[in-house]
C-alpha cells in the first residue's frame, strides 16, 4: 500500500520541517517527504489542502480502564477515542485491576491492544507490587513484557526507604520512573487546592507544599541514585521553579502538565463542578501562568491529556465523593493549539510537547516524521472550530469540564502504520 | 453560570447558601421570619400557607435539633412532613442520594430540607430536581448552612438594629464550620463592615481573610469592643489530635468567660449555635448570662425555616399570616 498525502503543511519538529511539502508512505513507513521517491505510484492520494499534517500525538497518560473498569471504558472505546483526536502512540499507568505488576497481565494488554490495530499502546508497570509502596515490583519481567516505564500512577511511595530502593533499582537498569508528586500525608483526603475556593466551599484543601516536599524528596533521592525520573502533572508555581532548578543542576529529569492544569484553575470547580475534580486539584491562576511559562522555556518537556474515563454514576455524587478525573484522549490537541495560540507559541514548538518530547521521555519511535520511521500521522484542520458536546466524544468517558468550549483544531484523519485507522465523517 | 438558587425572574428557587444570594432576598426573608414570630404566640399555632404539601426532611447525617425545628416550622406552615435518616436506612445498603431523592420524588414530594455531611451535596440534588421542586440546604459538609446563618442575623438585627454599625467576632473551629462560613457571607453582604475571627491556625481555613474577615489568634485582642460575640461548637472528633492539644488548653485560651467578654462592649451579646459544649468552647456562666441570646436564636430559627419555606412555595406570607 502506497500512499500519497499532497498539498499539506508538513510539520515535523524533530526534523524542523515546516511547509507545504507532500508525503510518501510505503509498507506502513515514511518513505520520503518532498520529493517523490523513485518508481513510487500510489495506491491512494490524500489531498490535505489547507490542513496540518504531523506525527500521530504520543500522549504520556491515557487510562484505558482495561483489566478490570471496562464500565468504565474499554480498550475498544478509548483507543477509537485515541485515533480520533490524532493520538497514535500512548502510554497507561499501570493502576488497572489488576494492577499492572504482573508480566502475564501486562503481555495481554499490549496482545489485546494490537489486535485493534488503532494506536499503539505502552504500558508503565508499577514502580512497586500492588502499587503499595512496599516491595519492588519485577522490573525487569515486566518490561521485557513491553512496559516502557514504572509508575505509581497516583499513589505515593510513603516510605521513603522503599522510594530509594525503587529508584536505585530502575537506575542500575536504566529505566524510568513516571512519578506523581504529592506528598500523601498532607494531601490526605484533600480534593481541591488548598486556598480560596476550597475555602468558600468548604472543601479539604491539597496545599502546593504538598508537591513542594514531594519533589524535594524526588529529586533528592534521584540525585543520590541516578535514577531517571519523569515527574508527571506538575501543578505548581514552586514545582516549575524546582523543575528548573534540578535541570540546571544536570539531574536526570523531565516533566509534563495535563492538558487540563494548563487551562483550568481552582476557580473553575464553580458550584462544585465534579468534572474538575481532579489529581493534583487545580490550583491558581498564578500556577497556571507558571505552569505556561515553565512550557515555553523547557521547564515543562511536555503535555499529556491525563485521560481518566470516568462513569456518568460516579461523577453524580457530592464534590469529594465524585471520582477524580476527565476524559481527555480527544482534547489534547485543541487544547494544547489552544495554549499556544494564546502564548503567541508556533505550531511546531506546540506539536512538538505532543509528539517528539513525548516519544523521547517514553523512549519509544514514534513523535516524527523521519525517513524509514512508522507511518503515524494525523491530519487535521487547525482552523475549524468545533463545540466540545460531551455526547459526542468517542470515549466511553464523557467526563469534561471544558463542555461547550469551543475550540480550533480537528482531526480529519489518523494513520497508523501506513494504514487510515480514523477519518472524519464529512 | 447561573446562579443555582435563582429562577428565571431572580426569586429564590433553592436555598442552598448565603453566598451567591442578593441583599434583597436576605431582607425578604429575614422580613417575613419577622411577619411569622406571632404564629407560635397564638392558640392555634398555624397558618396555610403549605396546606397540601409534603416536606421532605432529608438527613444524610444525623441531627435532632435542626430537622425538628424544620419539622415544626413546616407543621405550623401546614405541610406534611415526612422525616428519613438516611444515614441508617438507604445509604449502608449502597443507594446513592439521588436514587433516594427520586423515590420521593416518585412519592410527590414538593420541597426537600436536606443535610448530607459533604460539601455540595444539596447543589447536586437542586441540580438534580425538576424546577418545581426546591431544595433547602440544612447543612452540606464544611460548606453552608444557609438558615443558621440567616437566623444568627435576624437575631443581631432584634438586638442590635444598625448592622451598618457592628463590629462582630466569630470565634472557634471555622475550618470545618458551615455556621461560620454562612454567617460571614450573610454578615458581609448585610453590610456589617467589621467581621472578625478568632481561632487558633490550625482551626482556620486557607485564606480566610479573603471571604472579607479580619484574622486574630488572639482572644484578649479579638474580642475588644465587639458588639456581638458568635461562638462556635467544637466537634468532639477535634478536640484531642492534631488540630487541638486537648479542651482543657483550648478553653483557657479560646473558651468564652465572663473575663474575657468583659474585653467586649458592655452591651454585648453572646451567641451559639449549638449543641453547646459547656467549659469546653463556653463557660456556664457566660451562657446562661443575661449577655446571652441562645436561646431565642432557636426560636427565631423556627421564624427563618417558616420564612424560607414560605418563600420558596410562593406564598405571600405578610397578608396571610
Amino acid at each position: 500500500m502506497k500512499i500519497h498525502i499532497k498539498n499539506g503543511r508538513v510539520i515535523d519538529p524533530k526534523n524542523n520541517i515546516d511547509s507545504k511539502l507532500d508525503v510518501f508512505i510505503a509498507a506502513g513507513k515514511i518513505a520520503a517527504i518532498g520529493s517523490v521517491p523513485e518508481g513510487f505510484i500510489a495506491n491512494q492520494t490524500i489531498d490535505a489542502e489547507g490542513l496540518t499534517v504531523c506525527p500521530g500525538l504520543v500522549d504520556l497518560s491515557a487510562r484505558l480502564r482495561e483489566p478490570g473498569d471496562e464500565y468504565k471504558a474499554t480498550l475498544t472505546s478509548e483507543l477509537q477515542a485515541a485515533v480520533s483526536g490524532g493520538v497514535t502512540s500512548l502510554a497507561c499507568p499501570p493502576d488497572t485491576d489488576p494492577v499492572l505488576d504482573e508480566p502475564g497481565l501486562v503481555e495481554m494488554l499490549k496482545h489485546r491492544a494490537k489486535q485493534h490495530g488503532l494506536a499503539h499502546v505502552y504500558p508503565l508497570g508499577a514502580a512497586t507490587r500492588q502499587l503499595q509502596g512496599n516491595a519492588l515490583s519485577e522490573m525487569n519481567e515486566l518490561h521485557a513484557a513491553g512496559c516502557v516505564g514504572f509508575s505509581q500512577a497516583k499513589v505515593a511511595i510513603k516510605d521513603t526507604q522503599v522510594l530509594w530502593r525503587v529508584m536505585e533499582y530502575a537506575a542500575t537498569f536504566g529505566f524510568t520512573l513516571f512519578l506523581h508528586a504529592e506528598e500523601p500525608f498532607l494531601a490526605e483526603k484533600g480534593v481541591a487546592h488548598d486556598g480560596e475556593v476550597a475555602t468558600r466551599l468548604g472543601l479539604k484543601g491539597i496545599p502546593s507544599a504538598a508537591e513542594a516536599l514531594a519533589l524535594a524528596t524526588i529529586l533528592r533521592i534521584s540525585k543520590e541514585t541516578g535514577a531517571k525520573v519523569h515527574i508527571s502533572r506538575l501543578s505548581t508555581a514552586e514545582g516549575v521553579e524546582m523543575i528548573r532548578a534540578a535541570k540546571k543542576e544536570g539531574l536526570k529529569i523531565s516533566c509534563d502538565v495535563s492538558c487540563n492544569h494548563l487551562h483550568l484553575t481552582e476557580h473553575d470547580i464553580g458550584y462544585f463542578d465534579a468534572n474538575c475534580h481532579l489529581k493534583p486539584p487545580l490550583r491558581t491562576q498564578r500556577d497556571k501562568e507558571a505552569l505556561s511559562a515553565g512550557l515555553k522555556d523547557g521547564t515543562i518537556d511536555a503535555i499529556c491529556s491525563d485521560h481518566t474515563p470516568v462513569d456518568d454514576d460516579a461523577k453524580l455524587a457530592p464534590f469529594a465523593e465524585a471520582e477524580i478525573g476527565a476524559t481527555g484522549l480527544e482534547l489534547l490537541l485543541p487544547l494544547t493549539l489552544k495554549w499556544a495560540m494564546e502564548n503567541k507559541v508556533s505550531l511546531m514548538q506546540a506539536i512538538k510537547l505532543i509528539t517528539e518530547k513525548s516519544a523521547l521521555i517514553l523512549g519509544v519511535t514514534g513523535g516524527n516524521l523521519s525517513p524509514n520511521s512508522d507511518a503515524d500521522l494525523c491530519i487535521f484542520d487547525a482552523n475549524e472550530y468545533w463545540k466540545i458536546c460531551p455526547a459526542a466524544l468517542k470515549s466511553q468517558g464523557k467526563n469534561t469540564p471544558f463542555t461547550g468550549l469551543e475550540l480550533a483544531g480537528k482531526v480529519r484523519l489518523t494513520l497508523v502504520h501506513g494504514q487510515v485507522v480514523y477519518q472524519q465523517k464529512p | 453560570m447561573n446562579n443555582p438558587q435563582l429562577d428565571r425572574d431572580g426569586n429564590l428557587q433553592h436555598l442552598l447558601s448565603i453566598e451567591g444570594l442578593p441583599k434583597r432576598i436576605l431582607n425578604q426573608i429575614l422580613d417575613t421570619a419577622e411577619s411569622f414570630i406571632g404564629v407560635a404566640e397564638r392558640e392555634v399555632k398555624k397558618v396555610p400557607l403549605l396546606r397540601g404539601k409534603t416536606v421532605c426532611n432529608l438527613f444524610f447525617e444525623n441531627s435532632t435539633r435542626t430537622r425538628t425545628t424544620f419539622e415544626i416550622a413546616a407543621k405550623r406552615l401546614s405541610a406534611d412532613v415526612i422525616s428519613l435518616n438516611v444515614s441508617t436506612s438507604s445509604q449502608s445498603k449502597g443507594e446513592t442520594i439521588l436514587d433516594t431523592v427520586d423515590n420521593l420524588i416518585a412519592m410527590h414530594a414538593d420541597m426537600f430540607v436536606v443535610r448530607h455531611a459533604q460539601s455540595g451535596a444539596a447543589h447536586l440534588i437542586a441540580r438534580h430536581v425538576p424546577p418545581h421542586i426546591h431544595v433547602i440546604n440544612a447543612g452540606d459538609g464544611r460548606h453552608s448552612h444557609p438558615t443558621q446563618g440567616l437566623l444568627d442575623v435576624f437575631t443581631i438585627r432584634k438586638y442590635k438594629p444598625d448592622l451598618h454599625n457592628l463590629r462582630i467576632a466569630i470565634v472557634g473551629d471555622v475550618l470545618h464550620s458551615r455556621v461560620a462560613r454562612s454567617e460571614i457571607h450573610a454578615l458581609t453582604t448585610l453590610g456589617v463592615p467589621e467581621v472578625r475571627v478568632i481561632a487558633p491556625k490550625t482551626l482556620l481555613p486557607a485564606q480566610v481573610q479573603k471571604l472579607g474577615v479580619h484574622v486574630f489568634h488572639d482572644m484578649e485582642d479579638g474580642l475588644k469592643d465587639v458588639d456581638v460575640v458568635m461562638m462556635l461548637r467544637l466537634q468532639n472528633e477535634r478536640m484531642n489530635g492534631a488540630m487541638l492539644p486537648s479542651t482543657q488548653e483550648y478553653f483557657k485560651t479560646y473558651g468564652l468567660t465572663q473575663e474575657k467578654l468583659k474585653l467586649a462592649r458592655p452591651d454585648a451579646i453572646v451567641m451559639h449555635p449549638g449543641p453547646m459544649n459547656r467549659g469546653v468552647e463556653i463557660d456556664s456562666t457566660v451562657a446562661d448570662g443575661k449577655q446571652s441570646v441562645i436561646l431565642p436564636q432557636v426560636t427565631y430559627g423556627i421564624a427563618i425555616r417558616m420564612a424560607v419555606m414560605a418563600i420558596l412555595a410562593g406564598g405571600s406570607p405578610a397578608g396571610d399570616a
